[in-house]
């Protein structure tokens, strides 16, 4: 099949446009999930800790 | 289920990565793709003609000595560019440059319409010291392009790596690089017929830096410069038919 | 530091140096009459000099099994002392081609090498990769392992890369002042020392992802994100837009695989792209860990650092068309360009006004630490860097700015304001962790240098913005007549005095890297003087088992 230049650049303003959307409620999703508050309060003090070694 | 999914993907940071190459590619491929296709839309040019060994050796100085860092060959489609520089750049005319030279900034002129403006006396002057030329000029002087010889003998190697990307050099012109580059700085040389056959009757053939008896770096920069969109009429011609 | 590795990873590291060497043979031996021999030589002395260092430290014992309970922070070390010689060495280069825009005889004339178009590219790599590019390996080995609670996985591979990367960078160096070039700004280095850097890469990306999966905890934290992005973007960008056919394999000179509109949307998507992912993701790893870390607050909020991240990573590959409006590219690209170069703004300003947010109750820190001080000038001028982007990604802003030298200002408002300010303000905080000191040598200094910094960013910012605004408007002003009022070199003329003040400037931030350097150095002579002051004797060669000094 020949693609021709047209349908190759309506096809990049459609679908990326939907790709756009679909990835920022995606993430604004992952980021205000309530289930990992607990995981994020942990990472955000985690690396105030002052010991200085790898962990067991 | 969104959240699980990414969960996932952080306990196996091999997903994380994958991740971030997607997301971050997939709005590249969407912008540059379809450019691949563009050739369909631009365009033609009829009369394009290719650089010759000489011109080819003239621009590869050009970028050697980061003349594209203060001079654009880009003249955008706004009127007081196109009334300062001449007609504007339209695709065709770089299809053929690996890479393309457009430059990003105006510490000098635009050069994109420069061929043909000035003498090659002009150039060379101005090229060994642009403040004998133009007073006010920041331009460095460029006096070892008068000195050193060009080197030619691997210009055939030149040509076929210009073929490999999609320029069409034909097998004649690769295998006659070398003496073409050597016959267009020289209008006394035997092979000169060769070049306009080769090239085209309207190629410059001529003594570049004003000396025929030795082939310079200069021959071959200036010979690039009176070259520098010449390669075809197609813009002015657009300009023409607006008027 | 031999001595640190272990006996079979000291033979791997031989055999390394010897098959580049004979790579450096190689080259010299089919580059013969082309600048490439020289290259081969420059290699061949680097793997064998390098090789006699490891030699000499052969037959020492095996380090002793501790050093698994400790971070490996060797590499980090060296970086920061890399990072440091490089920032110093480009930005004198940046002065000097600063000045010869101002006096252009203020060379050694009629030297090849010394003319201003092979030493800006000196200058921007010098800075960016060599500056840049070791701070941000030496900070991410660092962050990595803290973040991870895990050490790195061996010993050979994060000195593979850092001496690797270096190497490039001289490569690329030297080439430019012999005049190789590809002539792709921020790419300009040839075709064989790109292959070397997707060879380092590759160990660099492998020893990031080895490291994640042995992390002790259960979240990456997102520091390691961004750090991730540069590694993994840059590579694709890389490689795309270095895909080239060399003429032959005993030349220097390549020709690139695409041409015209193709090479310059590919071009200019990797420029944006490697400010995008080299001088921001990068570094706003750096900012993530160190700022919260020196301020000892957490960041104001994780979840908007979470959102900012998919959102740079995201929109920054889009924006790179704006570098061509009004050219021969298709319209809708540009429209493409600008639309996502304007959003573009909403993630970056999410991460300045983050960092900012964290400061926010310790504004007495800020005043009184000038290493917190740094990073927090660097979030207000990523901020400020940001949103002038934006704005000049706009077509009609476009159309007075290109080409000018408000281009120069914007990306030296990013690059001095942004890239260097949160890149001191880390090492600051760094250099006394690496070398077990309470503090830097001299906090008085440090405040000196923050001042010569921030003068300097705002001289030769201010100086850009006014040169570029006055060239674009003189280009573009009509007489009475209709007719241009300005010649070309009218404009040039009036640039003169805003290039004098822009040297100066340069010179300023200059004088704050050495200073910087000094203090570096003397800190890392007061932990030798320290370490000498010991008692001889049953010291562990590793630091003493909780000794780690407060602030770590």
């Amino acid at each position: 099949m020949e693609i021709d230049h047209n349908s190759v650049v309506a096809f990049a303003k459609s679908w990326g446009l939907f790709y756009l959307i679909l990835l920022a409620a995606g993430v604004v999703v992952y980021a205000l999930w309530p289930g990992n508050r607990k995981r994020f309060d942990r990472a955000k003090k985690s690396i105030l800790d002052k010991d200085d070694r790898p962990g067991d | 289920m969104k959240e699980f999914f990414h969960r996932k993907l952080e306990r196996n940071a091999i997903g994380f990565v994958l991740a971030i190459v997607g997301v971050a590619s997939i709005g590249g491929l969407v912008e540059i793709a379809p450019l691949f296709t563009i050739h369909e839309t631009v365009e033609e040019a009829p009369d394009m003609r290719l650089y010759t060994p000489l011109e080819l050796a003239g621009r590869n100085l050009y970028i050697r000595e980061g003349c594209y860092a203060c001079h654009s060959q880009m003249i955008r489609t706004l009127r007081d560019e196109v009334e300062r520089y001449g007609p504007y750049s339209l695709a065709v005319e770089s299809k053929y440059d690996h890479p393309m030279l457009w430059g990003s900034k105006r510490t000098g002129p635009d050069l994109a319409r420069l061929g043909g403006k000035y003498s090659d006396a002009w150039h060379v002057a101005h090229l060994v010291n642009p403040r004998d030329v133009v007073p006010e000029s920041v331009m460095p002087r460029y006096g070892w392009l008068k000195r050193n010889a060009l080197r030619i003998d691997d210009l055939s190697a030149h040509l076929a790596a210009q073929r490999a990307v999609g320029v069409p050099y034909t097998d004649a012109m690769i295998e006659n690089a070398t003496a073409d580059a050597r016959a267009q700085a020289n209008p006394d040389d035997a092979g000169t017929s060769g070049v306009s056959e080769r090239y085209g009757e309207a190629t410059n053939v001529r003594a570049f830096d004003g000396n025929p008896g030795l082939l310079t770096e200069m021959d071959a920069l200036v010979a690039y410069l009176q070259i520098v969109g010449q390669l075809t009429q197609a813009a002015q011609q657009q300009t023409a038919k607006a008027e | 530091m031999i001595s640190g590795l272990t006996v079979s990873e000291r033979h791997l590291a031989l055999f390394v140096l010897g098959a580049l060497a004979l790579t450096g043979l190689a080259m010299a031996v089919a580059g013969r009459g082309d600048p490439l021999a020289v290259h081969g030589y420059i290699v061949l002395v680097f793997s064998l000099g390098l090789g006699f260092v490891v030699l000499s430290a052969l037959f020492d014992p095996e380090p002793p099994e501790e050093r698994l309970s400790e971070y490996y922070d060797d590499p980090t070390r060296a970086g920061i002392i890399l990072s440091l010689a490089w920032a110093v060495a480009g930005m004198f280069v940046g002065v000097w081609v600063a000045a010869l825009l101002a006096w252009p005889e203020l060379t050694f004339v009629d030297s090849a090498w010394a003319s201003f178009g092979r030493l800006r590219p000196v200058h921007t790599s010098g800075v960016i990769f060599g500056f840049g590019g070791n701070a941000l390996i030496a900070t991410s080995f660092h962050v990595l392992q803290r973040t991870c609670r895990a050490r790195l996985p061996g010993q050979f591979a994060p000195w593979f890369v850092l001496i690797g990367y270096n190497l490039f960078c001289l490569i690329a160096a030297t080439g430019y002042l012999m005049g190789m070039t590809q002539s792709k700004e921020y790419a300009e280095p040839e075709w064989y020392a790109d292959i070397w850097l997707v060879v380092v890469w590759v160990v660099y990306f492998l020893i990031y992802i080895r490291t994640l999966q042995r992390r002790k905890e259960p979240h990456i934290y997102v520091a390691n994100w961004y750090y991730m992005a540069f590694i993994l973007v840059v590579a694709v960008l890389h490689i795309v837009n270095n895909l080239a056919v060399p003429v032959s394999f005993g030349h220097a000179k390549s020709y690139s695989l695409f041409s015209g509109v193709q090479d310059a949307m590919t071009q200019w998507w990797y420029g944006h792209n490697a400010v995008a992912f080299f001088l921001t993701a990068g570094f706003l790893g750096m900012m993530y860990y160190y700022l919260p870390k020196r301020a000892e607050r957490p960041i104001f909020s994780y979840r908007l650092s979470i959102i900012s991240f998919w959102g740079i990573t995201f929109m920054y590959m889009w924006a790179g068309a704006h570098h061509l409006h009004y050219t021969a590219l298709p319209q809708w690209v540009q429209t493409l360009g600008m639309t996502f170069s304007i959003v573009l703004l909403v993630p970056s300003w999410a991460s300045a006004g983050n960092a900012l947010a964290t400061l926010n109750g310790a504004w007495h820190k800020v005043r009184d630490d000038a290493t917190l001080r740094f990073m927090m000038v660097a979030a207000v001028f990523y901020g400020l860097s940001t949103f002038e982007g934006s704005f000049m990604a706009i077509r009609a802003v476009n159309s007075l700015s290109h080409y000018t030298d408000w281009t120069v200002g914007h990306v030296h408002a990013g690059a001095l304001g942004w890239v260097a300010m949160i890149t001191f303000g880390s090492l600051y905080a760094l250099v006394p962790w690496m070398w077990k000191q309470e503090r830097m040598y001299s906090p008085k200094l440090i405040e000196v240098h923050f001042w010569l910094a921030l003068a300097g960013t705002v001289v030769y910012v201010f100086a850009m913005w006014n040169s570029g605004i006055i060239q674009g408007l003189m280009w573009r002003t009509y007489n009475d007549s209709g007719t241009l009022a300005y010649s070309f070199i009218d404009s040039l003329v009036a640039m003169h005095p805003y290039y004098i003040a822009r040297a100066f400037g340069g010179l300023l931030f200059l004088a704050g890297a050495v200073v910087c350097s000094f203090n570096v150095w003397m800190t890392i002579r007061m932990a030798r003087r320290a370490r000498a002051a010991e008692p001889a004797g049953d010291v562990p060669l590793y630091g003493k088992a909780g000794a780690a000094p407060a602030g770590e």
